[in-house]
């Protein structure tokens, strides 16, 4: 691993600002900059965030994982709960359709120029994670920690080696899209 | 080259394009693609701006700290990258009011302003809540096999999917 530039903290900063450079302009010129486009997918009218972020899931998982076999890169994962995971998630879901971008996306949008993302999305998120910051010690005692996952990945819940996870899970995932595209979607 | 200029790119293209440079990110920053750990980072500088000492003694901003580091320069980044993004095709935006939007609910820019307002505020909670939002749990989650980021993309849907069923097919119809 690059463990001397991963300590180089200016270095950081710029691979983060070029790698953001990158993403913005990917998920823009995706469509998934566009409230429209959002918000048609949660109707179920237009699949092209699924398509999007499933592609970027296959192909990532594939390759960080070789690059961490290769020794080049090291996963993660984050550990998660049903009181924490599932119930912000929910609590996301809702606020994801209300506003029709999610935080990366509403980024893009101010850029993009709408200022619906601008006002309402950047503004609110950032009123939504200081009212978080605030509850967050209460919240931490009383549910946060309610149901918390035994196991971290889905290999570890199977009890199988890791690329005996990836593949098959690639391969659903491909399978999926292909249907998508199939079903004329 | 015509691509650069291309309004849209297929889904598939976008999609490896951001698996690669998440790969790149693993090896480059040993970090994940992420956005809304920035949200609280920005909220805590803003903050202290009003009080120090209450965003200093709060453990929430301890915990994830109050400084630009990576992920804060990755979301400057996206607002970059997008900007570019349609300057060099069709331009920039320039609108208040979605169409989706302004065809159910009308063209007031207030409504929707209000409505995009209340939407962040839950957003932003509900992904510190969760401890990540589409990219950091949904792609990076997902493609790590974390049983976190596939229970979340699924919660997110499944909220998503439903409020906007709500929004759109009851209160717009």
């Amino acid at each position: 691993m690059l463990t001397k530039l991963h300590d180089n903290k200016s270095a950081q900063l710029g691979l983060g600002l070029a790698g953001g450079i990158v993403f913005g302009f990917l998920l823009q010129r995706g469509g998934a900059t566009d409230y429209n486009v959002i918000i048609n997918q949660l109707l179920l009218k237009d699949f092209t965030v699924m398509k999007l972020m499933l592609s970027a899931v296959i192909t990532g998982m594939i390759g960080v994982h070789l690059l961490e076999r290769w020794g080049l890169a090291k996963t993660s994962p984050r550990p998660g709960g049903w009181g924490s995971t599932a119930l912000g998630g929910l609590i996301f879901g809702v606020g994801f359709a209300t506003l029709g971008y999610c935080p990366g996306t509403a980024a893009g949008a101010v850029g993009e120029g709408r200022f619906d993302a601008i006002f309402g999305g950047v503004i609110g998120i950032l009123i939504g994670a200081a009212v978080f910051a605030a509850l967050y010690p209460a919240l931490d005692k009383a549910i946060l920690n309610k149901g918390a996952f035994r196991k971290v990945t889905l290999a570890e819940l199977l009890r199988v080696p890791k690329w005996c996870a990836i593949v098959p899970v690639a391969l659903l995932l491909t399978l999926l899209l292909m249907a998508l595209e199939y079903g004329g979607l | 080259m015509d691509w650069i200029t291309m309004e849209r790119w297929s889904p598939y293209a976008v999609g490896i394009g951001i698996g690669l440079l998440s790969c790149l990110t693993f090896v480059l920053s040993n970090k994940s693609l992420g956005c809304s750990t920035s949200f609280v980072t920005s909220a805590g500088m803003i903050g202290r701006l009003f009080s120090k000492k209450r965003v200093d003694s709060n453990p929430y901003y301890k915990k994830m700290g109050v400084t630009v580091d990576w992920q804060w320069m990755l979301v400057l980044g996206i607002a970059i990258g997008s900007f570019l993004g349609a300057i060099l095709s069709r331009g920039l935006i320039l609108e208040w009011v979605p169409t989706v939007w302004a065809e159910a609910f009308g063209s007031s820019p207030v409504t929707r302003w209000v409505v995009a307002l209340v939407g962040g505020v839950l957003m932003g909670f509900g992904a510190r809540w969760a401890g990540g939002c589409t990219s950091g749990h949904g792609i990076s989650g997902g493609l790590q096999l974390a049983l976190s980021g596939w229970v979340a993309v699924m919660t997110f849907f499944a909220g998503g999917i439903a409020t906007a069923m709500l929004i759109f097919n009851v209160l717009g119809a």
